[in-house]
Parts: structure tokens; C-alpha cells; sequence
């Protein structure tokens, strides 16, 4: 079992009277890569400031590992951050950059440079150590910031969506790098991003955060398959909602009429009734595309298809117009699988696939908050 | 014809501004004794010059004020900057239209105020009249130079200072100062050239104690004007040309 290495409890914040975080508590273990995912204004860059002492909350209080850091000032705090932009000094070479924290710490000069060296090379820029930063490509920056910041060892590692301004390739490289950083030195990242595939692949457990508040905690695949709300699951992949209606309600399980097909389904955690409307929600690769001839499943056509290499991405438009987004895997007995436009279907799932939601109020409200390119 | 035509015009344009130029330091170089004629090269004005104690202790007297001036509206216009960049406070707005009144006002205004502040208070009028007279009409353009810099500054830069374990004044030290030096360096030698060739605050503000250069050829023209003033005006335009060179260098290098 992880100890807690920082704990924050009950922390608002208000910028002009806007409230941006509300009453938010949050446990971030020891070792762990936790990764705070939201939509832009959802709070996530103001909580990692209040975390790395650049503002102080109006209420609530910040732990760490017993020590309460709430009123500390930056510079007194165990923990380092990476910034958006990296923040390099541009006056100074990439070895008095990374030097910075060990010189404000006065260490000896021979602790520095070697520190310093080891880092360089841990971050493969020991060749670069005396040039300046406008002379790095973005990757290259990317590296120093991260060797400054873990040359003085901290017990946290704050990350303000380090990887924003990389071209997509080295975006993926760098994500792979920062996890095996992460690994060998063993610090605690915590990790801000509003890319959710870039938080499910690199991270032990994601906070989905809006509106200041903690949508759901948890790791990377309880987030995407047991999404705890509506806003989780459309904002955390590609989602189908499909409207159903309590039929009647068993011990184990329920009977849901969908789109007048009767699905036995697991029972949900949250309390049913009959006569119950709820979400029953599919990700694009749970959806069976069937045989327009087959007698289960939903009839619709096909109006899009994207190849994507590995998989073929359809829209599928119901009879009653619902859009259904199917994601299907190429078959090695059929490597010309293919559809065309038009072309009619029945579409359908594997029962326990499925993740029921209850009615929320208002659920079209985050939807418009939330555009389908985020 | 039309092809002609702008030439013609520009050549115009650039005989009218250079050839006064160009004659002047042609003729500083003149061993004549009337300054119309031609008789041959010669340092004769420039040692003439050299040999004018008046004029030299003027030079320096202007030198030392430019140099002094200069060097206190930097200070005071870069602590200024630094204070509207980064605080909110009462007055702000009050404090960066006063300055902007300052640039703005005539000189003439800016020169009976003064005088009549000094004369108010009893200051005797000399070199310390002088340098508070320089340093007000310097401050806003080192103000404004700063203030330029650091709006497109990197805010994120002093955080990751702190972020580092450095104090808000090591910050300053290590970060914040060598980021803004050229925009210091400037804003100094701006400062430095309007002090040089500041006439009319001067005229009001200065005493028979404190001669300085622009109010020594000004006295010389009542007079009469020796051809001295070509070797004065040499030295001052390659000073200048030397000053500007200087600065364009620092832009430059502060770019890269």
C-alpha cells in the first residue's frame, strides 16, 4: 500500500470572484504518476500552482508528507515544476540552467558539476551543457526544463502540460521518456494535461477535473471503461449514448429496452426502478456491425468511413437518426473488410460490454461546454 | 523622365540634409585663419580648441552631467518599471500618466517649473539643479524603454527562479536584471543623449558656476563663431555616431 505523499484538503480559490476550485480534496501518493485531465478553465493549471506555492489558496490546506506547506513561499518547498514553456534563462547555457537550483541550494562546485553532468546525460544532452537555449529545438528545451527540475531531487515533480508545444512525433517520444524518468528516479509526477489519450497511456491513476471539482479518480481504465458520469464519458474517448428504459429489474441484472430491443444487461451500482430512463453507454470498438439480414441489433447505414491503419472508423445513422461511431478491428481472414456508403446495417453489442449512467439534470449543458475536438 | 524624377528628388533631399554635415567636418580640418577660405589640412582648430579652457571644461562639465543624469533616471525609471509591471497598487494609473505628462509637456514649461521650484526651495543653481532638471526629463523614456521589455517578458521565468529556491531578491539578481540589461542600456544611452543636448531646460536651470557645452556655443554664436566650433562639432558627431553604433550593437545582440 502507497503512503500519501501530498494531501490536499477542502482548497478554493478565487480569481476576481470567479470561483475556480471549490472545496477540492485530493490524496497523491507516493511514486505515483497521477495525471490532472480536464478542459481548459477546469481548474487543473491553478490547482499545480497552488501546489508549487505561485498562489496561495483562500481556503483549505496543503500536506505534505506531514509538513503543512499551505503558507510556504516556492522556494521553500520540496517539489519543482516544469513549465508550460519551458522557462529556460535565456542569458544562460543549458549547464548554468540546470546549475541554478544546486548554486540557490550552495552546494560545492565539484557536487554541481558533477550533479549537473549526470543529469545531462540521464536527459541525453551532455554534449549541449554550454549552449545557450535559443539554440535547442523544442525537444531539446523540453529535456533541460525536466533536468533542472529533477537535478535537485525533489520528492514531487509538477509538470504544466510539458508536452503541448511538440510536433506529434516527439510528443510521443517524450512521453515514453518521461515515463522511463519517471520510473528510475522514482519521484512522484504529477502530470496536467487536457489530452486524454496522452493521460491514459501515461499514468497510474487520472483526476478528471471541471469546474474545480473532482469528476472522477481513478486509474486510466477505470476512467475509460466506468465512467462516473456524463462528462467523464464523452470527455475521456469516443462515446455512443444510447437512451434506454427500465423494463423490469432482477436480482443480478435488468431487462433495458433500447431502441425497442429488450437487453438483459448487469445490474448498475446506482439504484433502478422500472420505468427508468437511463444512458446506456458504447465505445466505438464495443459496437458489432452486423448483417442488415440479422434479426438482432438496430437497423441504420452507413454514412462515413475512415480507414486508420489499424482499424476501420465508421458513422452509422439509425433509423431514428442517432449517430452511432463504430471502430472496428481488421480481420486476419478478411484483410479487404470494407463498407460503402449507403451501404444498410444492423448494428448491435456483447451484453456486459455496455456501461449504464444514470439521467443526470441537464446533461446537454457539458456537452456545449464541450466541443467534440477536445 | 519619370524614371528620373524620384532620383533626382531623393539626391535633392540628401545633399540638403549631408552637405552642412560634410562641410563642417571638411573645414575642421582647415589651416586658414578665416573660416570661408581653404588653406590646406591642418589640426590647427583642434589644437585650438584643446587650448580653450573655457570650452573644455565645459565639455566635460556636459560629459560629467549626461554621465551622471543618465546613470540616476536609470535607476530610479528601471526600479519605476519594475514597480508598474509587477504590483498593483494605489495610484498606479495617477503614477503612468504623470510620466507621460512629463514627455509630453514643452520644455519650456517643464524649465520655468523648475526654476521656479528651485528658486522656491533656495537651491543654488549649479550642478545639482542641473542633475534633478536631466534626471526628470530622462526618467519617462527610461520608463517607458523598461516597460516595453518587460511586457513581453516570460512571467513564467521569475516563477521557475523561485521555483529553484531562489528569493525574490536573488530572482531579481540572477533573472530578472540580466533579462532586462539591454533595455537598461537603452534607456542609459538615451538618457545620456538627450542630457548632452539638452538647450533649453538647461538654459533656465544652470549657474555661472556650471558651464556646460550646448550653453557655451550657444554664448559663442553672440560673439561671433570661430571655426573651433567645426572641430567641436566633428568630435560631437563621430561621440554620437560612436553612441549609436553602440546601442544598435547591444539591440542586436539581445535579439539573438
Amino acid at each position: 500500500m502507497k503512503q500519501t505523499l501530498l494531501s490536499l484538503s477542502n482548497l478554493s480559490k478565487q480569481f476576481s470572484g470567479k470561483t475556480v476550485l471549490d472545496g477540492l480534496d485530493l490524496e497523491i501518493l507516493d511514486g505515483e504518476f497521477i495525471t490532472l485531465l480536464g478542459p481548459s478553465g477546469c481548474g487543473k493549471t491553478t490547482l499545480l500552482r497552488l501546489m508549487a506555492g505561485f498562489e496561495h489558496p483562500d481556503k483549505g490546506s496543503i500536506t505534505l508528507a506531514g509538513q503543512d506547506l499551505t503558507h510556504t513561499t516556492p522556494e521553500n518547498r520540496p517539489l519543482n515544476t516544469v513549465f508550460q514553456h519551458y522557462a529556460l534563462f535565456p542569458h544562460m547555457s543549458v549547464f548554468d540552467n540546470v546549475a541554478y537550483g544546486l548554486k540557490m541550494e550552495k552546494r560545492p562546485k565539484g557536487e554541481i558539476r558533477q550533479r549537473v553532468e549526470d543529469v545531462l546525460a540521464m536527459v541525453q544532452l551532455q554534449d549541449f551543457a554550454q549552449r545557450k537555449p535559443h539554440q535547442l529545438s523544442g525537444g531539446q528545451q523540453q529535456r533541460v526544463a525536466i533536468a533542472r527540475a529533477v537535478v535537485k531531487r525533489p520528492r514531487l515533480l509538477l509538470l504544466d502540460e510539458p508536452l503541448s508545444a511538440l510536433d506529434f512525433k516527439l510528443r510521443r517520444t517524450m512521453q515514453v521518456e518521461l515515463k522511463r524518468l519517471q520510473r528510475e528516479l522514482g519521484i512522484t509526477f504529477v502530470f496536467v494535461t487536457h489530452d486524454q489519450e496522452e493521460a491514459l497511456s501515461m499514468s497510474d491513476r487520472v483526476v478528471v477535473l471541471k469546474d474545480g471539482l473532482v469528476q472522477q479518480l481513478g486509474t486510466p481504465r477505470e476512467v475509460y471503461e466506468r465512467p462516473a458520469n456524463l462528462f467523464t464519458a464523452r470527455f475521456v474517448g469516443e462515446t455512443n449514448f444510447f437512451p434506454g428504459t427500465v423494463d423490469s429489474v432482477h436480482d443480478g441484472s435488468i431487462t433495458v429496452d433500447v431502441f425497442g430491443l429488450k437487453r438483459t444487461l448487469r445490474r448498475p451500482d446506482f439504484p433502478v426502478r422500472e420505468g427508468q430512463k437511463l444512458h446506456v453507454l458504447l465505445r466505438p470498438e464495443d459496437i458489432r456491425v452486423l448483417d442488415p439480414a440479422d434479426e438482432h441489433g438496430v437497423a441504420g447505414k452507413i454514412v462515413e468511413r475512415n480507414y486508420k491503419g489499424s482499424t476501420l472508423d465508421s458513422v452509422i445513422h439509425l433509423t431514428d437518426g442517432t449517430e452511432v461511431l463504430a471502430s472496428e478491428f481488421f480481420d486476419e481472414d478478411d484483410p479487404a473488410f470494407d463498407y460503402r456508403l449507403g451501404e444498410p446495417v444492423k448494428v448491435s453489442w456483447v451484453d456486459g460490454w455496455e456501461w449504464l449512467l444514470p439521467e443526470e439534470v441537464a446533461p446537454e449543458q457539458s456537452e456545449e461546454e464541450f466541443p467534440a475536438d477536445a | 523622365m519619370s524614371r528620373w524624377l524620384p532620383r533626382i528628388y531623393l539626391t535633392l533631399v540628401y545633399i540638403l540634409i549631408y552637405v552642412p554635415i560634410v562641410v563642417l567636418v571638411v573645414f575642421s580640418f582647415n589651416e586658414s585663419r578665416t573660416g570661408y577660405s581653404w588653406g590646406g589640412l591642418g589640426l590647427r582648430w583642434y589644437e585650438s580648441l584643446f587650448d580653450n579652457r573655457a570650452m573644455v571644461g565645459a565639455m566635460w562639465n556636459s560629459l560629467w552631467l549626461a554621465l551622471s543624469a543618465a546613470t540616476v533616471s536609470t535607476v530610479i525609471g528601471a526600479l519605476t518599471a519594475l514597480a508598474l509591471h509587477r504590483y498593483r497598487f494605489r495610484g498606479k494609473k495617477l503614477l503612468n500618466g504623470m510620466l507621460f505628462v512629463v514627455m509630453m509637456s514643452p520644455e519650456i514649461v517643464l524649465a520655468i517649473s523648475l526654476l521656479a521650484l528651485f528658486l522656491l526651495v533656495g537651491l543654488q543653481l549649479g550642478y545639482v539643479s542641473l542633475l534633478l532638471a536631466h534626471v526628470t526629463f530622462c526618467l519617462p523614456f527610461v520608463v517607458i524603454t523598461v516597460m516595453a521589455r518587460l511586457s513581453g517578458f516570460d512571467e513564467s521565468l521569475p516563477e521557475a527562479a523561485r521555483d529553484l529556491g531562489a528569493s525574490d531578491f536573488t530572482m531579481t539578481r540572477t533573472v530578472l536584471i540580466p533579462v532586462i540589461m539591454p533595455a537598461l542600456l537603452a534607456g542609459w544611452l538615451l538618457g545620456f543623449t538627450l542630457s548632452l543636448d539638452d538647450v533649453v531646460v538647461s538654459t533656465f536651470v544652470s549657474g555661472p558656476g556650471y558651464e556646460i557645452l550646448p550653453l557655451r556655443i550657444y554664448s559663442m554664436v553672440r560673439v561671433g563663431l570661430k571655426p573651433e566650433v567645426n572641430a567641436l562639432g566633428t568630435l560631437l558627431l563621430v561621440f554620437s555616431l560612436v553612441m549609436l553604433m553602440l546601442s544598435q550593437w547591444i539591440l542586436i545582440r539581445s535579439k539573438r
